[in-house]
């Protein structure tokens, strides 16, 4: 096939490629006045830094998208997280959504779950059930699963230190099912290193965590091949009080140590690095926002490309996830939070994410009510059905500002990162602190920007009002985490005893070894051990990070 | 009368398990910038770690941030706690996602004062400087 | 902001406190110990007459270990585990954690107790945070009193942990009868420099992240720097893994051991004695200060003199008040 301008390679090569593969959502997009709405804009002349910089959507470096027809083709997945205290509560709702024809599921788990502690234990009195369910048994995952078919659904779990514990339980659900490995689909997010930098549910140091995840990819990679090992997370680090660059370079220099430890462990580049997702935060600047989604997909790109040497274009591609910015929200005036996480969720669209979770505006009081979870969603559905911007591809591209912004945040990520790669690496910069100094020294300057009303946040310092009338608020009750481990009570009476010490001894002595811990923990949940029982095991050979 | 030169100590801990540190950091370093000594706990304390740690480093008031709603369980614990060990003139200060409505039910349980997100770090820091007066005037008095 | 300076003037406590205080720091009372510290590190007054109730036999008995090395090498972690093993011994410890003050505030954030408080809970555990308050004199005499009590106390082994290698911690560090130096590998540049000074200072060498590559070399290169000076660097450097809990108990037992041989060559008393005169120094310095800072501030203000002069004039003043 002849063609004239690399425009024209690209419509009638992966343009039509994927559009014969999966049409777009509608024949012809149209203006409100019915005029022809253009799939892709590009400048007049196509010229060389046009290619190495911007390149056409779905085409390496991909910072116009990693789709060719990004949401002309399918709109981004409308993922909303959401927490329940118990696991028959959590039960009830997933059933529900899979009859409304939701095919996603996405699972919060409790504090106590997510450090790797039973319901049980002192540590975890008042916490039990708070941000989401918990899980001390498999026990509790089968009936978090009860009667949904695991190889028809895909599920993102957000657990980390022990995500192998619980990625473990629900293999051994699905196989209770009669469901193999191999049908299951979903994500973990898995991301450790950014617990010790900004999240704060670790429970391993450093260099035993990363064992842990690479047994994780490379158990999947032969036996959950349709499963994302990982969701690489700025999110937290954002939400923590960093700068946009930061979150894109700390997220990446995250990205990079994982790949590489995976590599060290012996894992093939193109194999893993496609199943590799991200996960990063949208604020209230606009068009910084913008910029800094097309800055991390470009660099993520190059850095596979020119430092790990990828040749699979899946290897290269950035796909993310986009939440809206929590700590933007605020008490006062919650209504207000409603147009701020509109202007979020719009950027992470015109910034190009894969799926989106819109925050609901009284999460700065306490967990959403189901009115505010509705209202959230129906923003993403405003955008995506009536706003008109997901009718053309990357509509930012060329704009002075925005090149500009993409350009400088890019190159401030590259500084920071070769910093990083400069003292040691990413552990050792959490080690003694520098990556936490930075993000602490971002926050405390936008805070102090605030109090000296350098900064106007509305409702806050400023345009503030008497407020009466306080919103409705869902509150978790305090029964749940009596009976929640009293059900652990009885299935730690009710299984035998004797064959969860023998698998528990067992997976002490593995952890001893550099041997692979998935198939030790598997055997170990389906004797009933607890999350917390094999947490301890491995607490005792790896030790605990502190702070 | 004689007097002397005493910076405040104060000590600022996250009970329960939610590594969300941002305020209680931003809350230590903005009272150090105000002169205060800040010793700061860290995440994931128990109440009783808190209150032990408060009495050995002999603080004039401690301050709690709590972001997954386990306050009204973990701040009154810290009373408690202080109480045990025959304590009862170190004022207790909470914070985080608390809502109103908690808000007297934490006083009643021996809580100072409670601050919602979006206060002016002024207020927050006067609090602690109030605080801090106080026990030292019950010290002075009282003895 | 309008908020007054939180290093206001407040009330003395009465008389009766202090006799309570000491009455209740015979049975170890963690209250009065911290009460007690507060005063001397406030140059109250009443700290005399603690400072006199204080046990001699306890304080001479006790050791005293400085631990210091720059960041990130996991000294905190290592305190931490020394303390665990200190306490399987049924030793009491006390800890004193250095931070800096803030120059500009003189404010400080206290951040090492973070990896203490697994102790939390222990009473035979006695943590103490202590900001330079911007007079390294004065912290160091602060400092010594707070050993003293812990010592006195019942505290058998006392801890001090000072953040960075500067020259100012190393002063503090000089209260200690054995300074051990925590490094790790990975720090290159950083050994490097410090190198030269290394060893006017520590006395022994803790090489933590054994588990780390690196490690070894770190080893047998400061081995290397005791046996130039004639000292067998076997003794002198241990490796560890302080994250891991590894080698803590060998660490304790080189330091036990280098600690019996400076008591028994009289090296332990010479340095107790040099540290004395040095706090004697400080504490005499620190009594004048408040006192000459007033003397000064009455000065009649002349630009054109010079302050060494002013000083001179200000010391004749603050003896003829005191005669």
């Amino acid at each position: 096939m002849k063609t004239d301008t690399p425009f024209t390679d690209w419509q009638e090569n992966e343009l039509a490629k994927s559009i014969s593969r999966f049409p777009e959502r509608r024949e012809k997009f149209t203006t409100h006045g019915g005029a022809e709405v253009q799939r892709l804009a590009v400048p007049e002349e196509i010229d060389n830094k046009y290619l190495t910089e911007l390149g056409f959507p779905g085409k390496y470096p991909y910072t116009r998208g990693v789709q060719p027809t990004m949401y002309r083709g399918r709109l981004w997945t409308m993922r909303q997280y959401a927490g329940f205290s118990t696991a028959a509560e959590s039960n009830k709702r997933y059933r529900y959504l899979l009859d409304q024809g939701t095919t996603g599921l996405s699972v919060a788990f409790d504090l106590p779950t997510q450090i790797g502690y039973d319901s049980d234990d002192a540590i975890s009195s008042g916490e039990v059930g708070k941000v989401g369910v918990a899980i001390d048994t498999m026990a509790d995952m089968e009936t978090l699963f009860s009667e949904i078919p695991l190889d028809k659904i895909s599920t993102s779990m957000t657990i980390n230190s022990p995500a192998i514990v619980l990625l473990a339980m629900y293999v051994a659900v699905a196989e209770k099912q009669g469901v193999s490995a191999d049908k299951l689909r979903g994500t973990i997010q898995n991301d450790v290193l950014k617990e010790y930098i900004a999240r704060g549910t670790y429970i391993f140091p450093p260099r035993p965590s990363l064992r842990l995840i690479t047994n994780i990819f490379q158990w999947c990679s032969s036996n959950t091949p349709s499963f994302n090992t990982i969701s690489i997370s700025g999110y937290h680090i954002r939400e923590a009080g960093s700068t946009a660059a930061q979150e894109v370079a700390f997220t990446l220099a995250n990205g990079m140590t994982y790949v590489q430890t995976a590599l060290d462990a012996g894992l093939e580049l193109d194999v893993f690095a496609r199943r590799l997702a991200f996960f990063f935060n949208a604020h209230n600047n606009l068009l910084e926002e913008v910029a800094k989604f097309r800055a991390a997909r470009r660099m993520w790109a190059k850095i596979m490309q020119d430092h790990f040497g990828a040749t699979n274009p899946a290897s290269k591609m950035l796909r993310f996830h986009t939440q809206t910015a929590g700590a933007s929200l605020t008490a006062q005036q919650v209504n207000n939070n409603i147009v701020r996480v509109t202007i979020q969720a719009l950027a992470a669209v015109l910034g190009g994410t894969q799926s989106l979770h819109t925050n609901s505006r009284d999460e700065a009081l306490s967990l959403p009510t189901e009115e505010s979870v509705r209202i959230a969603l129906r923003t993403q559905q405003i955008i995506a059905h009536e706003s008109g911007v997901a009718d053309t591809i990357d509509p930012f591209a060329g704009s002075y500002y925005i090149e500009e912004l993409t350009n400088r945040i890019e190159a401030e990520a590259e500084d920071l990162i070769a910093k990083i790669e400069d003292k040691g690496g990413v552990v050792a910069c959490i080690e003694d602190g520098f990556i936490q100094r930075q993000i602490e020294n971002a926050a405390y300057e936008y805070q102090k920007d605030i109090e000296s009303k350098d900064r106007i946040i509305v409702g806050v310092n400023e345009f503030m009002i008497e407020e009466d009338q306080k919103p409705e608020l869902l509150r978790v009750k305090p029964e749940v985490e009596e009976a929640q481990v009293a059900n652990l009570r009885r299935v730690k009476q009710e299984r035998n005893n004797e064959l969860v010490a023998k698998r528990l001894s067992e997976l002490r002595q593995c952890a001893g070894t550099d041997q692979n811990l998935m198939e030790p923990i598997l055997a170990a949940v389906r004797s009933y051990a607890s999350l917390g029982e094999i947490c301890k095991e491995l607490r005792s050979v790896f030790g605990e990070y502190r702070d | 009368m004689e007097k002397i030169n005493r910076p405040y100590r104060v000590l600022v801990g996250k009970p329960g398990l939610d590594g969300h540190d941002r305020g209680a950091k931003f809350i230590a370093r903005a009272l150090r910038d105000e002169g205060f000594e800040v010793i700061y706990t860290g995440i994931r304390r128990t109440p009783d770690e808190i209150a032990a740690a408060a009495i050995q480093e002999d603080v004039a008031a401690i301050g709690l941030s709590s972001l997954s709603g386990a306050h009204l369980k973990l701040f009154p614990e810290v009373v408690k706690a202080l109480e045990r060990r025959g304590v009862t003139d170190i004022p207790v200060i909470g914070g985080g996602v608390i809502p109103e409505d908690d808000i007297p039910t934490l006083i009643a349980a021996g809580l100072t004062e409670i601050f919602t997100p979006g206060t002016p770090a002024d207020t927050i820091i006067n609090a602690f400087a109030e605080a801090c007066r106080k026990h030292f005037a019950a010290q002075g008095d009282n003895h | 902001m309008l908020l007054p300076r939180p290093a206001e003037n407040i009330l003395l406590l009465k008389v009766t406190t202090i006799s309570t205080i000491i009455e209740r720091l015979k049975d170890n009372d963690p209250r009065a110990m911290a009460r007690a510290i507060s005063l001397v590190e406030n140059n109250d007054p009443a700290s005399r007459e603690i400072l006199a109730s204080l046990d001699r036999e306890s304080i001479k008995s006790s050791l005293v270990l400085g631990i210091t090395g720059p960041p990130g090498a996991g000294k905190s972690t290592l305190t931490s585990q020394l303390i665990s093993l200190l306490r399987q011994q049924n030793q009491r410890v006390g800890i004193i954690a250095i931070d800096p003050s803030s120059p500009i505030s003189g404010g400080a954030i206290l951040g090492d107790r973070v990896r203490m408080m697994d102790h939390a809970l222990d009473p035979d555990v006695v943590v103490r945070s202590m900001a330079t308050r911007g007079r390294l004199g004065g912290l160091c005499a602060s400092a010594g009193a707070a050993v003293r009590i812990m010592a006195s106390c019942g505290c058998r082994y006392i801890l001090i942990e000072t953040v960075g290698v500067g020259q100012s911690e190393m002063d503090i560090v000089s209260l200690a009868d054995i300074t051990l130096m925590v490094l790790a590998p990975g720090f290159g540049d950083d050994i490097q420099a410090m190198k030269a000074g290394l060893l006017e200072v520590a006395d022994m060498i803790a090489v933590n992240k054994s588990d780390l590559p690196g490690a070894e070399g770190l080893c047998l290169d400061m081995e290397q720097l005791f046996h130039q000076r004639n000292m067998d660097g076997r003794q002198h450097v241990v490796k560890v893994a302080a994250s891991l809990g590894q080698d803590i108990d060998k660490l304790l037992e080189a330091i036990r051991s280098l600690a019996d041989q400076h008591d028994l060559k009289g090296e332990k008393d010479r340095r107790r004695q040099i540290a004395l005169k040095r706090e004697t120094l400080d504490w005499a310095l620190e009594t004048m200060r408040p006192e000459l800072a007033v003397i000064i501030q009455k000065l009649q203000s002349d630009q054109g003199c010079d302050p060494r002069v002013n000083a001179e004039t200000a010391i004749t003043e603050f003896i003829k008040k005191n005669t």
